[in-house]
């Protein structure tokens, strides 16, 4: 049996949580408040609808619970690298964005995801993991679809970076 | 007039996400042409969105949380939360009833303004139908791939035998079937699937003339109807309008090879 908006409304809780207990508590309260609130459903997507609800459930339970959580500034505070215009080039002649794809394990990718800041974690998330368009993306986030666009392409960015970081790390 | 790099590379994400307007489309395609970083650029957006989609880890709902989330709504306002509960298929259709009844309402709501169909009402309870099976952990009562599993499970829960067709050959297996409400009716309700798809087809039986698969939008999702064989099929699902078109002729052929 499968359920795809459950998974769906874990996995997202489960991300901007970050771990898998608070991601239980967030969804039992979101799946609570989206029968009580059904009248807020209009029609269309009942994932996007579902998702949206999750989301802000989990901002609410973090901001109760974890606050520090939601004023993540990894790439500044723990690196000291600062993004700027050339960060999506490649930083050396090797090609480490080759090394880095080749290198780059589920894991790896889970703890520099866990490290951005929850603003860009969740448009990747969204994007990525859910495939989402960005007017979904847009509608889940309560954003503007411009804002969608410059945070997915500056997430990305970051993401890559922390992902450099570790491989030189490790 | 070539936008500068600079400007390019801004965009370059939401073209890799084929989600830019075309004025900017076209006038990052006309840089793209002539600037062969941009291009390599775009190549290593590619291949990390790839490997960010092949191998970040999606964290599924563990199932013990899954079969404890309808139990929480049998408490008194909702509030409540603890421990894990067994739930029998009875209870989760005691209160899936008065959820399908408010999902009608509202979505019947939004569609009061405006001219209606004749089909009007009974759209709104196919959609409600299949949003509320996406949503709870009530997709199936009874979970096969095979029909003869699940054709004789509706014996004795219904007052007629729904026909059940395998299109896997074509590409749509069987998931599984259930009860559900519709037009003041219990009906039953197949689950057919496409990659990660939910077709919800809703069968009943009805008189009046035979008729080709009628398409149909409605809230985001795309519909097909039709009768065949003295029964009314419904098939809903947010599969592409073509696909689902192209299901619902298999099955339309497939019931008409059993008449």
């Amino acid at each position: 049996m499968a359920e795809p908006h459950l998974d769906a409304a874990y996995n997202l809780a489960r991300w901007l949580t970050r771990d898998p207990q608070d991601a239980e508590d967030v969804v039992q309260e979101a799946y609570l408040r989206a029968f009580r609130f059904f009248d807020g459903f209009r029609g269309g997507d009942g994932r996007a609808w579902l998702l949206t609800i999750v989301r802000h459930t989990a901002y609410s339970w973090l901001k109760q619970n974890r606050p520090a959580d939601l004023h993540v500034e990894y790439v500044e505070d723990e690196t000291g690298l600062h993004l700027h215009a050339a960060d999506d080039a490649p930083l050396h002649a090797t090609d480490p964005q080759t090394l880095m794809l080749r290198q780059a394990d589920g894991l790896r990718i889970e703890i520099a995801l866990r490290r951005l800041a929850p603003e860009y974690r969740e448009v990747l998330v969204l994007r990525e993991l859910e495939d989402l368009s960005y007017k979904d993306v847009a509608q889940i986030a309560g954003i503007p679809i411009g804002t969608v666009m410059s945070r997915l392409s500056r997430g990305r960015r970051q993401l890559r970076r922390v992902l450099e970081q570790l491989e030189k790390t490790a | 007039m070539n936008p500068n790099c600079d400007e390019v590379r801004e965009l370059l994400s939401a073209y890799a996400d084929a989600e830019l307007d075309l004025a900017r489309t076209l006038s990052l395609e006309s840089h793209l042409a002539v600037c062969a970083e941009c291009t390599a650029r775009l190549q290593r957006l590619r291949d990390f969105s790839r490997v960010l989609r092949e191998r970040a880890p999606y964290h599924r709902m563990p199932a013990a949380l899954k079969s404890r989330l309808p139990g929480l709504l049998d408490d008194d306002d909702g509030r409540a939360a603890a421990g894990p509960r067994q739930h029998g298929r009875g209870q989760i259709l005691q209160w899936a009833l008065p959820i399908a009844a408010a999902l009608t309402l509202s979505v019947g709501l939004n569609l009061l303004i405006g001219s209606r169909r004749a089909d009007g009402a009974l759209v709104d309870e196919v959609v409600a139908g299949h949003v509320r099976s996406m949503m709870v952990a009530h997709l199936d009562d009874v979970a096969s791939t095979d029909r003869h599993t699940v054709k004789p499970w509706f014996a004795g829960k219904l007052d007629y035998a729904p026909p059940v067709f395998d299109l896997a050959a074509h590409g749509f297996p069987l998931a599984g079937g259930r009860l559900d409400y519709l037009d003041h009716r219990a009906v039953a309700a197949l689950d057919y699937r496409r990659g990660r798809h939910v077709i919800n087809v809703f069968v009943w039986p009805a008189a009046g003339a035979e008729s080709e698969a009628e398409p149909l939008t409605n809230s985001g999702y795309n519909i097909e109807r039709w009768t065949v064989g003295g029964m009314r099929w419904w098939a809903i699902s947010d599969l592409n309008a073509g696909e689902l078109t192209s299901f619902a002729e298999q099955l339309r052929a497939a019931a008409i090879g059993a008449e």
